[in-house]
Order: structure tokens, then sequence, then C-alpha cells
């Protein structure tokens, strides 16, 4: 039988969420289960500047179950893409506004499933991560760097209060080893 | 008008011809009237209280607009008289009444503060003169010019000077005269000065420093009025000249500039620092120089050399700088793979790279997003071990190099993970060179 995991990362067998130095500058926020779906597990970069990187975290099913990624869409609805996103000069303004529950992005594997990424942070879209439409196997093989989702800039006042509705690195890890031992009880 | 009596005007006439000042011809005539004295002198003590040094000074009078609708009102009368005698007069056949007063004040400031009067000068003294009696004799013209009278934001009055100007050219000489005596009536009192300004124009100062510390930012770091590093590139050599100079405050400028963590090696960066309302501008070269010593004394955290005094034009090379020429840094790369000596040697032989730089995320936040194209002119590697090397590189001005090194969540294309199929990040870097050859060197 196999030992017990120490770390969400050796349950989960990802590289670390943080992989490079580049992230000494970004604090890691987390939202799990998001929009009540199991496993929908986001991951937020905020850099000390306040602007976040929404990205998948290592915990995410697309990232744990091996499945191969169809496609990705920003056509969030009929009158909606995130690629129409325009933002103007230094006042940023034209962003498309967001909430917590936004989508952001429409994940189709191939084996028929669909995913939603949300936003998970209230403020104004500076920009979605075009690369992940023309090879969508980077969101899988980078998720923290160069299959980042999209870029948020929260309001001034509101970058402080971002720490409430989130989980810090701690909080986020015992939900996934909270949730692997449930697996493991279960099996 | 001056009380000389016809007996004494031959006199005078005479005096003046020998270059005697009117003081000195109005003592000799008796004349005890101070009331044309008191002004100058009034003016010339606060000049000279405010410590400013100076070599000559331009004076910016201001009379009370007022005095424009009186002076309007003799101009028809002397228009009329003229007529009379079928002579014609132009408005510039007269004498205006400033320039009079000019005429007769300036040679009594030039002579009180031992300087001459100078269009051209830095040091400014700016009189307001002002008389309460008569302020609302230019009150009529707004029933007759309305639109000449337009309430502006700051201003107490709206009867300023070019109002009143504009509404007295405006008016039909008819209707002015309705309205307004010509002569006008003598007032009781004189005017009386209200408020006396002494300013010195900015000076610059120039040179360029070398910054030798990771743990300065150039300008100060405050967050909700807390400093969050101690001291800034700025402060560390403008404080000493603000002292020196005694201005009032500084403009720093530089071309470009560089991180808190970032070492500025080689010539230095050009910078430029305007002095405002500076009270001593007058410095010799040497003095310059024991200055430069100064502030290069007080810290080992920046280093200062060809300091010097330019122009404001002069400015202008600097900034040009910014925007047009190359640099050269050297950076300290890890990468998360293993790699040897000819994994790194092909960067050696890529000349003039074209790279796309999505507006760092790192400062996105206070800049545009947009989408910036730089050129790596040439890159040197030097091997250091495994997980090590350093990179030197000449570039375009306003590449951004830590996104250049670890691609900045891919948005800085091509990028030197992607170029070595690593993830790489920096550990150091430096400024080795700004490639301005502005402000001159000066020899030690």
């Amino acid at each position: 039988m196999a030992t017990e995991p120490e770390t969400p990362e050796d349950a989960l067998a990802v590289e670390p969420a943080v992989p490079s130095l580049v992230f000494h500058y970004f604090t890691c926020w987390y939202k799990a289960d998001v929009k009540g779906k199991p496993c929908e597990d986001h991951c937020i970069l905020q850099h000390s500047n306040r602007i976040c990187v929404i990205t998948l975290a290592g915990s995410h099913v697309v990232l744990q179950s091996g499945k191969a990624i169809k496609r990705i869409s920003y056509q969030i609805s009929t009158n909606c893409s995130r690629l129409q996103n325009k933002v103007s000069r230094k006042f940023k303004l034209g962003a498309q506004i967001l909430t917590e529950l936004s989508p952001l992005c429409k994940i189709y594997c191939s084996d028929g499933e669909e995913y939603t990424m949300s936003s998970c942070v209230r403020g104004q879209l500076m920009e979605v991560n075009e690369s992940i439409l023309h090879k969508p196997s980077i969101l899988q093989e980078k998720p923290s760097t160069e299959g980042y989702t999209a870029v948020v800039l929260p309001k001034f006042e509101e970058s402080k209060s971002i720490t409430e509705w989130v989980l810090t690195q701690k909080q986020y890890d015992e939900v996934v080893v909270k949730r692997i031992n449930a697996t493991t009880a279960t099996s | 008008m001056f009380p000389l009596t016809v007996e004494n005007k031959h006199v005078a006439q005479l005096l003046l011809s020998t270059g005697t000042c009117p003081r000195c011809i109005f003592r000799f005539c008796g004349v005890d009237f101070h009331a044309p004295y008191k002004l100058p002198y009034e003016v010339c003590q606060k000049v000279e209280a405010s410590g400013f040094e100076f070599t000559n000074l331009v004076l910016s009078i201001s009379f009370p607009p007022q005095l424009s609708v009186r002076e309007h009102a003799a101009w028809l009368l002397v228009k009329q008289e003229m007529g009379k005698q079928s002579l014609s007069l132009g408005r510039n056949d007269t004498v205006q009444l400033k320039e009079a007063y000019k005429w007769i004040t300036h040679p009594l400031f030039s002579e009180e503060l031992g300087v001459p009067i100078d269009g051209k000068s830095l040091f400014e003294v700016s009189v307001v003169f002002a008389h309460p009696e008569t302020v609302e004799d230019c009150h009529f013209l707004r029933a007759i010019c309305p639109d000449c009278f337009k309430p502006a934001k700051n201003k107490q009055s709206v009867f300023t000077r070019m109002a009143v100007m504009k509404a007295l050219n405006k008016i039909k000489e008819e209707d002015f005269r309705k309205q307004f005596p010509c002569p006008p009536n003598s007032p009781k009192a004189v005017c009386s000065v209200v408020e006396i300004e002494c300013a010195h124009g900015a000076v610059f100062v120039a040179g360029r420093y070398n910054k030798y510390s990771r743990n300065l930012p150039q300008t100060p770091w405050i967050i909700d009025g807390e400093r969050k590093l101690d001291s800034s590139v700025e402060e560390l050599i403008s404080d000493h000249l603000l002292t020196v100079f005694k201005a009032d405050s500084f403009n720093f400028s530089s071309s470009g500039r560089e991180d808190v963590d970032v070492r500025t090696l080689g010539n230095g960066r050009p910078f430029a620092i305007e002095l405002v309302n500076p009270h001593r501008v007058h410095f010799t070269s040497q003095e310059i120089k024991e200055l430069q010593q100064k502030i290069n004394n007080s810290s080992n955290k920046i280093q200062v050399r060809d300091l010097q005094l330019v122009t404001r034009e002069a400015i202008g090379h600097m900034k040009e700088g910014e925007e047009e020429k190359t640099k050269t840094y050297s950076a300290l790369i890890w990468t998360n793979k293993a790699i040897q000596r000819k994994d790194i040697e092909f960067l050696d032989d890529i000349k003039d790279l074209k790279i796309d730089q999505k507006t760092p995320l790192r400062v996105l936040h206070r800049r545009p997003l947009a989408v910036r194209t730089r050129i790596i002119h040439s890159m040197e590697t030097h091997y250091v071990d495994e997980h090590h090397f350093r990179l030197s590189l000449k570039t375009q001005a306003g590449t951004y190099i830590k996104e250049f090194v670890h691609g900045d969540f891919g948005r800085t294309k091509p990028n030197i993970c992607s170029l070595m199929d690593v993830t790489a990040d920096i550990l150091e870097l430096d400024v080795e060179s700004v490639d301005v050859d502005w402000p001159p060197a000066l020899d030690d």
C-alpha cells in the first residue's frame, strides 16, 4: 500500500504551483470546487501590485484526469466573447467587468466533457491568453505560466479584501489532502 | 506731476543733461516731496531681505486695471485737443504711462540695488499696485461690453487688466465719454503696493550617476504615507544641490531608469535636476567639482560624475537618449534544467533579434496595455555552472530585460526560456552602459 501523501504535490504528482523564482513576487490564492463543481480548482496568482493572473490549480480535473483538450473557447455566451475585450490607455477604460463567478472561457475535452473557468476575482479584465487557443495542450503542460487564462485588475479598494473569499496556500493544501484521504478511504 | 516750478525747469534740464540723477535734482531744487521716492525703496528693501543672489533683474509692474480707463480718458482728451489744431495723433505716438513710469523708476532701482535692469534676466521682481479709492471706475464697462467680463475660475474680480483693455478697445468714444469724465478726476491718494514678489528662474544641473546598491529606488518609495525603503537616488543627489543652491524644490529626471534591485555601472546614467527658485546661482567650475565630491563622499550607494550647470534646452539631449539610444546589460540567469556550455553558445550568434513584449505584469497597474517590439542587438554568454550563466546583452532603448529572460507568462516572445526550452529566471541584473553622449564628459 502506498504511503500517505505528505503534500498535495506528492499526491497529485504535478509540478509545484510555484515552479520558478518568478513567483517570489506573486502570492498564490486558491478557490476550490468553483461553482460547487467538484475538483474544479482555480489558482489566483496575485502580484504585489495587485494584478491577478487566473490559472488552473494543480488539482483541477483537467490537469488530474489526463484527458485531452479538444479546444478552448472565449465565447462564453451568444453575446459575449472575452476576445472582444478592449482596454484602452492607462486608465483601462472599456475593459469587461468581472465578478467572482464571471465565466472566462470554456474548455472542451475530447471525451465530450465541458469545463468553465471562472474569474474568481472582481475587477476589470485586462487580457485573456490567446496562445491557449492555438495550442490547448499548453494549459496542461504549463498551467502556472504560459498556460494562464486571464489577467484581471481588481479595484484598488478591493485588492486587499480579495483574501476574504479565497483560500491561502495552507488552507488549499489542507483541502486537497482531505479530499485525497476521503477518496482513498472510500476506495 | 512733479512739483518743479517754472524757475527750476531749466536748472533741472541742465542737470539732467549732465547725467545727474533725478533724486539729486529734486534735492538741489529744494523739493521736499517724498511720494515718488517711497516706492523703489520699499521694494528694494524686500528684494535685499529676500536673500537672492543676482547680477541683473527684470521688473514686472502691475498697475490697477482702472488706471487703463483713466489713461484712455486722458488719451481721448489729447486726441481732441490735437484735432482742434488739425493735427492727427495715433495712439502709438503717445508714451504709455507704464513706459514713462519705467523710464523714471528703473534707474532708481538700478542705483539702489546696484545692478542693471535686463528684460532677459532670470531674476524677477514683481510689484502689484492697487488703488482702492477708484476700484469701481471701470465697472461701467461691464454694462456696455458684458462678454469681456466673464467670470474666470480662480479670479476674485472679473475686472482684470486684460478684460478692461479688451473693453476699452471695443467701446465707442461717445459711449465712453458719456460714462467717464475726460480728463479724469483727481484722486485723493496715490497707489499703494499690495504685493512684492521675488523669484529666480530655474537653473539646471546635469551629470551621470552610478548606482551600486541593489536596494535603492530611483525616487522615494512611499505607500500610504509610509516610506518602504530608505532614501532614493534622486534624494541622495538632489538634497545637496537643494541646500547649496538654496532652492525651494527640485525636479529630477534621467535618461531612463533602473529597478530598485538593479545596479548602474560603467559610465553611469545621465540625469538632470531642475532647481526651482534658487537663491544662489553663481558657481565656479571648482565649486561644482567640490559639490560633486561632497555628494560622492556622503554615500557609497551612488556616485556622481560630470556634474555641471546646463541650460534648459540641453535637457532635450537626455530625453532623446531615453527613446533612441542603446543600452547594455549583464544578467545572472538561473535555469531549472542542467545546462552545458554548448547549450548556451548559440545565443552568441543571434543578432538583432526582434521580440514582442506585452506590457509586463509588474508594471501593468500603471502603464497602458500594449505590445512593444524591441530589438536585442547582440548577446554574449559566460557559463557559470549547470544551473547558472551570465548573459551580456545590447538592446534597443525601452526593452524590459527581466521579462526577456523569464518570459512573463509567455507574454514576451521570444524569450530565453523559449529559445533554450528551459524554465529560466533572472537572479541579478546590472546596467553596464547607457549609450548617450550627454552631458559632456569633464576631465577631473
